[in-house]
C-alpha cells in the first residue's frame, strides 16, 4: 500500500541522494518525491509516496531515522494529515466540447490558466484520488498532457522536532572498552 | 596564535589528535601533498600492496583493538578499490575511517584523470560520507568522521578531499564540539522494558542467549558472562560474537546457524525465551524465518533501532547500548532474586524445568559434537582446525578468509577473550584474511596471529606477502589447500548434482619458493604426521611464515542447514553412498 512520509532533512550537499539511494537500496519504490526549502533555509521538507507492505513501514521509517542529515521522519498515513497535489494538464479539444470540458474543470475546482482555439491549460489541485479521476473525465474529451507535483502533506497535530545537542570533543576520543 | 599549516599538514593534526598512530594506504596522484606530510611526521604509514587490501588492513586494526582505523587512498581507481572493504566495515559494524583524494575543485565535474564521484559511489557502502572542498570545512568533517564512526552502532565514514584542499594554507582551529542535530544515539536502554526484561527471564523455563558481535562492539563480555552465570543461562554466539564469551565458559553452547552446531540450534528450535543481545537475526542464523525459535518469546537490545523488529518482532524490544542495558538488568535481577517474587511450588516448578533443559542440551551436545575426523593418510581440514587451536590454548588473534576454512576455524578454535577472532561475516569477502592480518599484527605485535585462508582466498590476497616481508610481520599464514573453491563446491555438489563447474583450482604455487621469493620462509605439508611439527616450526619462526596445508579434497562441512531450511532440520554429515545395482 502507499505510505506517506514527511521528512525534515538537513539542507547539505547530498543529503537528497542519500534519502533515494536508501529507498532503491532497500527496495521500496518511490511513487512521488517532492522537496523544498521550509521557513529555515538551512532545513528542507521532503514528501515521499513510497510503494510498501504494511509490515515494512515502520521499517522504512527507522531507516530514513538512521540518516544523519535527517532530522525527523514522520509517517503520515495514520496520523490526521492533509494531503494535496497539483496537476498541470494540457487538452486539445474541438469547439464542440469546449464548454463541456470548462463545465467538467469546473466541477473539480479547477481554474483555467491558459485558453487558445486548440484548447485549454487547467490547474486543479485536490487529494490524489480525486485528481486521478479529474484527468480520467478530461481524457475523454481529447487528447492530452499531464504534469502531476507529486503528493504534498502536512500532520495536523504539530510533531516537535527533537534535535540532538552538540558533543564536546573530549569525550569523543574516548576508546570503547 | 597557531602556525600556518597545509591541508594535508592538518589532515594529520587532526588524526593524531584522534590517536591515530598508524594508517594503511597507497599514495597517488591527488594524494601527493598528504605523502609529502607524511615525510615528516610520526604518524605510522603502511605501504599496503592494493588499496582493498588498505581497507580490510583498517578493519584488522579495528577488530582487534576497538579503535577506529584508518586507510588512505587517491582519488579514482584508488577510492573504488576500498569500496569492498568499506561495504564490509558496514556489514559487520567496523569503525573505520577512510580518507581519499579526490581531483582539485575547479575540476570536478570535468572527467579529469582520475577523477570517480566517490562520494556518490561510497554513499551506499558507508555509514556516512563526507565531500571537503574548502580548508574550513576539513578539521570538522574530520573529527566527526571518527565521532561518527565509533559511536552509535559503529561503522566506516569516508572523507573525500580535494587536492586543492591539501595544498590551502590555514591554522587549525581546535574543534571542541560536534554538532549534528539529526544523529539519534540511543544508549540507555527502557526501564519499563528493562524490568519486563528482567521479569521473564526469571520465569522463563528454557532461557536461552543469543549473542552477537554487539556485545563486542559494546565491550560488553564482562557483563554478558555475569548475566550468564547468575541466570545460569545457555548461551550461543553468532560467527560475529565468537570470544564474547569464553569458549570453554561451561555455559557456552557454540554458534548457531547454517554451520553451527546441532546442540545450538535445537536450543534455538526449542528455548522459550530467546535472549538476543546484540544480534541482528541474520538469515544465516535464523535459517527460514518463519520456523526459526517457533516457541520463544524474545528480548531483543540492539543499539539500532532499525535491527529491532526487521526480521523477527520480539516481545520486548530494548534500544540502547547493550553493556548498560545488561549493567542495569544485572542489578535489577540481583536486588530483586527470582525466589522472592515465586511461591515455593512454583520455584521448585521452574527449578525443575531448568534442570531438565540443562539436561537436554547437554544431551544434544554429546549427542551431535562436531566432527573431528582424522585419517592416516591424509590431513582432513578439521584436524588442521584442532592442531591449530591446540597450538592457540584460545588465546591467539585467528583472522580467516571466507569458504569452508572459515567455518571449520568458528567451529572447532576456542576464543576465550573478545578480539580474537577475525572475520569477514555479513560479507563475506574472499581476500579478507591475510590483509586483516597486517592490520591486526600492526595493532598487537605482542600477540601470535594466525591468518587462516583456503587456496582461493589466499590467492586473492597474494600481493600483501610484500606488506608482510617488508614489515618483518611475523604473522603464521596458513593455507587449507584442498584445490578447490571448497565451499561452492560443497554447495555444487549438494544442490547442482555434482557439477562442477568453475571451481578446481589445480595450480597453487610452490609454497617454499613463494614464501622465499619475499625472503622469509614456507613449506608444504600433506602428510598427518607432519602437520604438528609443521606448525610448530612455524610459531617458533620469529618471522612470518607460509604453511601450505593440502588437506582432503572432497570434505563438506557439518552440521549444514540447507538455505531456507529450519535450522532443527540439519544435515549432520554426508549423503550415505547410494548402492549401485548390479
Amino acid at each position: 500500500m502507499l505510505q506517506v512520509i514527511s521528512l525534515l532533512l538537513e539542507n547539505k550537499p547530498g543529503a537528497l541522494m542519500r534519502v533515494t539511494g536508501l529507498l532503491s537500496q532497500r527496495g521500496y519504490n518511490i511513487e512521488s518525491l517532492t522537496v523544498a526549502r521550509t521557513l529555515d533555509p538551512e532545513i528542507s521538507r521532503m514528501t515521499i509516496a513510497v510503494d510498501v507492505d504494511a509490515a515494512q513501514r515502520q521499517q522504512v521509517i527507522k531507516q530514513m531515522n538512521k540518516l544523519i542529515n535527517v532530522l525527523q521522519a514522520t509517517d503520515l498515513t495514520e496520523t490526521p494529515s492533509v494531503m494535496r497535489e497539483l496537476v498541470l494538464l494540457r487538452i486539445r479539444t474541438t469547439q464542440e466540447s469546449r464548454t463541456a470540458v470548462l463545465k467538467e474543470a469546473e466541477i473539480f475546482g479547477g481554474r483555467v490558466v491558459d485558453s487558445s482555439t486548440e484548447g485549454f491549460a487547467i490547474e486543479v489541485t485536490g487529494a490524489p484520488e480525486k485528481l486521478g479521476e479529474f484527468v480520467d473525465v478530461m481524457g475523454s474529451y481529447g487528447e492530452i498532457d499531464v504534469s502531476r507535483s507529486g503528493v504534498l502533506a502536512i500532520a495536523l497535530e504539530p510533531k516537535k522536532l527533537k534535535l540532538q545537542p552538540p558533543v564536546l570533543t573530549r569525550e569523543l576520543v574516548e576508546p570503547r572498552a | 596564535m597557531s602556525t600556518l599549516m597545509s591541508g594535508a599538514r592538518m589532515l594529520l593534526e587532526c588524526l593524531a589528535r584522534e590517536g591515530v598512530d598508524c594508517i594503511f594506504g597507497y599514495p597517488g596522484g591527488v594524494t601527493l601533498p598528504l605523502y609529502d606530510a607524511l615525510y615528516e611526521h610520526h604518524i605510522r604509514h603502511v605501504l599496503v600492496r592494493h588499496e582493498e587490501n588498505a581497507a580490510f588492513a583498517a578493519e584488522g586494526y579495528a577488530r582487534v583493538t576497538g579503535k577506529v582505523g584508518v586507510c588512505c587512498a587517491t582519488s579514482g581507481p584508488g577510492a573504488t578499490n576500498l569500496t569492498t572493504g568499506l561495504v564490509d566495515a558496514m556489514m559487520d559494524s567496523i569503525p573505520i575511517v577512510a580518507i581519499t583524494g579526490q581531483v582539485s575543485s575547479k575540476l570536478i565535474g570535468s572527467d579529469a584523470f582520475q577523477e570517480a564521484d566517490t562520494f556518490g559511489i561510497t554513499r551506499p557502502c558507508t555509514k556516512h560520507n563526507y565531500l571537503v572542498k574548502k580548508l574550513d570545512d576539513l578539521a570538522q568533517a574530520i573529527h566527526e568522521a571518527f565521532y561518527v564512526a565509533l559511536s552509535g552502532r559503529p561503522g566506516p565514514v569516508l572523507v573525500d578531499i580535494t587536492k586543492d584542499v591539501f595544498q590551502a594554507q590555514g591554522h587549525y582551529q581546535p574543534v571542541t564540539s560536534i554538532h549534528l542535530p539529526g544523529y539519534k544515539v540511543f544508549t540507555e536502554g527502557h526501564t519499563g522494558q528493562i524490568r519486563r526484561a528482567a521479569q521473564m527471564i526469571q520465569e522463563a523455563e528454557r532461557p536461552l542467549v543469543y549473542a552477537g558481535g554487539g556485545i563486542i562492539a559494546a565491550g560488553a563480555a564482562p557483563e554478558l558472562r555475569e548475566f550468564v552465570e547468575m541466570t545460569d543461562s545457555p548461551a550461543v554466539t553468532t560467527l560475529m560474537g565468537l570470544g564474547a564469551m569464553p569458549s570453554e565458559h561451561p555455559n557456552f553452547i557454540s554458534m548457531p546457524g547454517m554451520h553451527g552446531s546441532y546442540a545450538a540450534n535445537m536450543a534455538m528450535t526449542h528455548s522459550d525465551l530467546l535472549i538476543a543481545l546484540g544480534v541482528r537475526f541474520d538469515d544465516r542464523v535464523t535459517g527460514r524465518l518463519a520456523a526459526f525459535a517457533p516457541h520463544a518469546k524474545v528480548i531483543h537490545v540492539d543499539i539500532d533501532p532499525a535491527e529491532i523488529g526487521k526480521n523477527r518482532a520480539p516481545e520486548v524490544p530494548i534500544v540502547g547500548d547493550v553493556k548498560r542495558v545488561l549493567a542495569k538488568l544485572n542489578k535489577l535481577l540481583e536486588t530483586t532474586p527470582a525466589t522472592s517474587q515465586f511461591t515455593p511450588a512454583a520455584s521448585e516448578t521452574l527449578s525443575t524445568a531448568r534442570r531438565a533443559w540443562w539436561r537436554q542440551i547437554r544431551e544434544w551436545k554429546q549427542e551431535h559434537p562436531y566432527q573431528t575426523p582424522t585419517s592416516d593418510s591424509e590431513i582432513k581440514p578439521q584436524h588442521l582446525m584442532v592442531e591449530i587451536d591446540r597450538i592457540s590454548k584460545g588465546q591467539a588473534i585467528v583472522t580467516s578468509d571466507v569458504g569452508q576454512h572459515q567455518m571449520w576455524a568458528a567451529q572447532l578454535i576456542r576464543f576465550n577473550e573478545p578480539r580474537l577472532w577475525v572475520n569477514s561475516g555479513g560479507l563475506g569477502s574472499m581476500g579478507f584474511g591475510l590483509p586483516a592480518a597486517v592490520g591486526a599484527q600492526f595493532a598487537r605485535p605482542d600477540k601470535l596471529v594466525f591468518c587462516i585462508a583456503g587456496d582461493g582466498g589466499f590467492q586473492m590476497s597474494i600481493p600483501e606477502l610484500g606488506t608482510v616481508a617488508s614489515n618483518g610481520l611475523p604473522i603464521k599464514i596458513i593455507v587449507m589447500n584442498n584445490g578447490y573453491l571448497g565451499m561452492v563446491r560443497q554447495w555444487q555438489t549438494l544442490f547442482y548434482n555434482n557439477r562442477l563447474s568453475a571451481v578446481e583450482l589445480d595450480c597453487f604455487p610452490d609454497a617454499e619458493k613463494l614464501a622465499g621469493a619475499y625472503g622469509f620462509k614456507g613449506r608444504t605439508v600433506e602428510k598427518p604426521w607432519e602437520l604438528t611439527a609443521a606448525l610448530e616450526e612455524a610459531v617458533n619462526e620469529p618471522g612470518p611464515y607460509l604453511l601450505n596445508v593440502k588437506v582432503t579434497p572432497f570434505e563438506s562441512v557439518y552440521p549444514m542447514v540447507p538455505a531456507g531450511g529450519a535450522v532443527n532440520e540439519m544435515v549432520l554429515g554426508p549423503p550415505e553412498p547410494v548402492a549401485v545395482p548390479e
